[in-house]
């Protein structure tokens, strides 16, 4: 084996405090290595040119280059080799900078430490294998989880790529959070105006598959080949017949049921649909206020359905639907201001959340867009905004900016002057983060225009006193203590993960951070794709997003999933395990520590055996860490190579 | 029965000899067996703590480790100034450098940490309402309209408290509430009260519990209950010179809890200690009578008015 070694530079970043040269030197005494050399930057166009001429030159059969994080470039490289002709895993990286240079100052004990990583990467490059990579073909359906506005946006463009999606949506319509929304900031145009038509296109495309009240049971498979088990859930209602006229709602005698679709500020009934837009417009029963279902008795909304689709005793089915995609995009639930026990929401019937507020400003809201307030109907005068209520707060674990709170405080603050023209708003706030295109003019015609009286300054505690609530606070730029009558206090609270978010990115395979928000898998290189291949991110699930980002990632998960399937066979990384059936017990260990069930039972010769699904093999290693036969090893990187990784450096 | 190593505190010897007393013939009714830590001493108080956090740590530890003796549950104690420095104490001594510098300034040092709970959680937690109001069926409170206060040190900081909502705890509302009276919705239960400030600055006292005073008066309360020696003394004793301050005249008596749950159970006047406070009592309790004694009329004239009814008919 002849092997050429790369020393680099990079500039000043390993050079300053490594002696490349010397490493250089140092490294022709290694066994199989024929040429040495170091050069400025090995990524470059030079660099890179100069390793396959060296290649050429001495007949190389393997490459070292001792330079920066493999993370970055090893791809690169990988590819350089390749193009001198070699097999790309015939290669092999040392990080001299962020293990060596930047970490120590001592240029004597760095260039030896230098020397030894670079020894040991020669060690492995003289037992690597060349190795190649299999093909298979792909479904190229999609599945899209969430119909909010990512998933929308998501499924919209991918059915425009021509491509069958399945989006699947746990409430009973589509739309999300955007569907409550009166109006958008920085725009004030209003919410459903925009979304409802998207919505239709929805419902209305032919390559759309619409599974509403449904939730994904139990995802199987892998990149290109997914297996997705389906829960619908029962609405009680045959949606084949429901034509969503609305009869069974009128003639309801049950009108006391939670409205989830106004944030529960008033009461619908218990078989309803829950806006005028929904889509699918379906109605659905719910089982805990239906007197059918909790006494037995009525059965009204059977009697008067013009198409006979009420079916009681309907119950949830899974189907399976085979996918070569998915796009996550769970969005978001509002933290829960009852944490906050001195602002009293929960309790007083006059404080509410920011989404409810919105309901109340929304002409198809409970009050008609008519701005009362909850506990007596009274039209409030003075208004008070608290803002970051579960964001930025350490003491109730948010430690984290939800982000658009700000934002939508200052469109709640302007739109209630235009409701109500003698009103004072009032708003407690941190600082403000109005960082998007048009969104800091917009705070600013809050305070400004609309004469929103903006208070830097946390709120200790709400109140009630007489028919008022009285709002106590800092007003942190005056340095002196505030105290606000007011009628009614909005709580801006903040964003936190969907509920069941964890439980759904185990199913999918992806990881999530400690508040349960999906990880992506570069925070600024790869925004929407996951470490899973084939699994993408659209919006608020990822993290808190306003409406353009979370659009902007719906579209971008879309060109991922697209541009997955412009390809009509992909390769699987050959850096995977491998059984040594001789070897095999059959003790089926690796199978229970695989996170990717990617290793199964087979039977041979009337034996059991373990055996890699190739495809869905991730090359983590857990097998080969766990079986006590060492009969399961990891390509590229088997026991014989990181022993003799171990020796090299025990004997450097 | 579980025992409890009791902390009496110094107030419980002085100024509040009618909570110490009131406690320990509630626990004694309730069945909580408390016993004495024997040859207690200051658990550093107010003042300790502003000087020297080791000392004071000290002066709470030597306390517990006396306690360990007793093989308790718990150490207990009803002043929430006192179960701050003993809970303070036990918190920082979870840092292992600390316990060596605490234990070097004892005589017995503190080998295993017996958790530190107030007698209200005691009677909150490990009682419970129910099985108080299961005692009192008949709801001897009813009719007293109450605003509990917690001051601000009984559930603060969470972290070393580790008990009720520190913003709105509800353990004294919900036994009040199981002895039949009507907890208002009093939101100023965890506001300062102006606290040793009654000494240094009068003026800063007056006001603070002068605005108590008033949220209570306005929801109109029949009394204010508390479970804090030194809330209790702002209140009722100073409750002229809050008047003064507020520029109205308040009459709310001042009751600790255990007063009224001893009351309801019946307790002897003697051991609770009502004619101790400064603010008459009767005020409340002529109130509640008053309310049982419309409730009991007018339930009379329904029960007539029903018996009545039939005989029309049969007429």
């Amino acid at each position: 084996m002849k092997i050429g070694v790369f020393i680099c530079h990079c500039g000043s970043n390993i050079g300053g405090t490594v002696d490349a040269a010397k490493v250089a030197e140092a490294a022709r005494a290694f066994p199989d290595v024929v040429f040495t050399s170091d050069t400025m930057y090995a990524c470059s166009e030079p660099g890179q040119d100069g390793i396959i001429q060296a290649i050429k030159d001495n007949q190389l059969d393997g490459v070292v280059v001792s330079s920066c994080t493999p993370r970055m470039h090893e791809p690169t490289f990988r590819r350089t080799v390749e193009r001198a002709g070699l097999n790309r895993f015939m290669f092999e990286m040392a990080n001299i900078r962020e293990h060596v240079s930047w970490i120590g100052k001592d240029k004597e004990a760095n260039t030896n430490k230098a020397i030894e990583l670079t020894g040991i990467a020669v060690e492995k490059l003289r037992r690597d294998q060349p190795l190649f990579a299999k093909q298979f073909d792909i479904n190229k359906r999609v599945l899209v989880i969430g119909g909010g506005v990512a998933g929308i946006q998501a499924a919209l463009d991918c059915a425009d790529g021509d491509r069958e999606v399945i989006l699947v949506e746990r409430e009973s319509t589509i739309g999300g959070k955007m569907a409550k929304l009166d109006k958008t900031f920085p725009t004030v145009d209003c919410s459903s105006c925009i979304l409802g038509p998207k919505m239709v296109d929805v419902a209305q495309h032919p390559k759309i598959q619409l599974y509403a009240m449904s939730e994904v049971e139990e995802v199987g498979g892998y990149v290109g080949n997914f297996e997705v088990k389906i829960k619908r859930k029962a609405p009680y209602v045959n949606w084949e017949l429901c034509t969503g006229c609305g009869l069974c709602m009128e003639k309801c005698p049950s009108k006391k049921s939670l409205d989830h679709f106004n944030e529960q500020v008033g009461t619908t009934t218990a078989i309803n649909i829950p806006f005028p837009q929904a889509i699918p417009k379906k109605a659905v029963i719910d089982p805990e206020f239906c007197l059918k279902f909790t006494k037995g008795k009525c059965g009204i909304c059977a009697k008067v359905c013009p198409t006979n689709a009420i079916v009681y005793d309907q119950q949830e089915e899974i189907v399976t639907e085979s996918v070569g995609a998915i796009v996550a995009a769970t969005g978001y639930d509002l933290f829960d201001i009852s944490k906050y026990g001195e602002y009293g929401g929960g309790r007083l019937p006059d404080v509410i959340t920011g989404l409810q507020y919105e309901r109340l400003l929304s002409a198809s809201g409970p009050t008609g867009g008519h701005v009362k307030r909850p506990s007596d109907g009274k039209e409030p005068k003075t208004i008070v905004f608290v803002q970051c209520v579960g964001s930025r707060d350490k003491s109730v674990d948010r430690p984290y900016c939800s982000g658009f709170c700000c934002m939508y405080t200052a469109k709640q603050a302007i739109l209630t002057k235009d409701h109500i023209p003698d009103s004072t708003s009032y708003v407690f706030y941190m600082d403000i983060r109005a960082p998007g295109k048009m969104y800091d003019e917009f705070t600013r015609r809050a305070m400004e225009e609309y004469g929103t009286q903006y208070v830097r300054g946390r709120v200790s505690m709400i109140y009630p006193k007489g028919d008022k609530l009285l709002v106590r606070g800092a007003d942190t730029l005056m340095g002196t203590q505030v105290e606000v009558e007011a009628d009614l206090v909005v709580l801006a609270a903040g964003a936190e993960a969907a509920v069941g978010a964890p439980q759904l990115a185990e199913k999918l395979r992806i990881s999530y951070d400690k508040y349960g928000f999906f990880m992506e898998s570069h925070p600024k290189l790869r925004p929407v794709e996951t470490n899973t291949a084939g699994v993408y991110l659209a919006g608020a699930c990822q993290g808190p997003k306003d409406i353009p980002a979370s659009v902007a990632q719906g579209s971008a998960a879309a060109a991922k999933v697209l541009a997955l399937f412009a390809k009509d066979k992909l390769e699987n990384d050959p850096m995977i395990s491998f059984v040594d059936i001789k070897r095999c017990v059959g003790c089926g260990k690796c199978i229970q520590v695989c996170p990717f069930g990617a290793i199964k039972e087979v039977d041979f010769r009337g034996e059991p055996k373990a055996e890699v699904i190739e495809t869905v093999c991730q090359g983590c290693g857990l097998c080969t860490a766990t079986c006590p036969q060492g009969a399961i090893q990891l390509s590229h990187f088997t026991d014989n190579q990181i022993l003799a990784e171990v020796n090299a450096l025990c004997q450097l | 029965m579980t025992k409890y190593a009791y902390y009496p505190g110094c107030s419980g010897q002085g100024t509040s000899q009618e909570y110490d007393s009131s406690t320990r013939a509630v626990c004694r009714a309730l069945g909580v067996n408390l016993v004495d830590i024997p040859d207690w001493s200051c658990c550093g108080s107010t003042p300790a703590h502003t000087v020297d956090h080791l000392l004071s740590s000290a002066l709470a530890a030597r306390n517990l480790a006396l306690a360990e003796d007793l093989d308790a549950a718990a150490v207990i104690t009803p002043c929430p100034s006192c179960l701050t420095n003993l809970k303070v104490a036990v918190h920082r001594m979870g840092d292992r450098e600390f316990r060596l510098q605490v234990n070097k300034l004892l005589d017995k040092p503190v080998d295993r940490t017996t958790p530190v709970k107030s007698v209200l959680q005691v009677l909150a937690e490990d009682v419970g309402p129910a099985a108080v109001a299961e005692m009192l069926p008949n709801k001897p409170l009813a009719g007293l309209k109450l605003a509990p206060y917690y001051g601000c040190i009984m559930n603060r900081p969470p972290e070393v408290m580790q008990f009720d909502d520190h913003e709105n705890p509800t353990a004294m509302d919900k036994l009040m509430a199981a002895l039949g009276a009507e907890v208002l919705p009093f939101p100023l239960k965890v506001e300062c009260c102006g606290a040793s400030f009654g000494i240094p600055r009068k003026d800063i006292v007056a006001k603070l519990s002068g605005k108590l005073l008033e949220a209570a008066a306005d929801l109109g309360a029949h009394a204010v209950v508390t479970a804090c020696p030194l809330c209790q003394m702002n209140l009722d004793l100073r409750q002229g010179q809050a008047s003064a301050a507020m520029g109205r005249k308040f009459q709310l008596p001042v009751f600790y809890y255990t007063q009224l749950i001893g009351l309801a159970l019946g307790v002897p006047q003697s051991e609770l200690g009502l004619s101790k406070l400064c603010v008459n009592p009767r005020l409340a309790l002529d109130a509640m009578h008053a309310a049982q004694a419309e409730k009991r009329e007018r339930e009379a004239k329904n029960e007539a008015g029903k018996q009545q009814a039939p005989q029309a008919k049969a007429a």
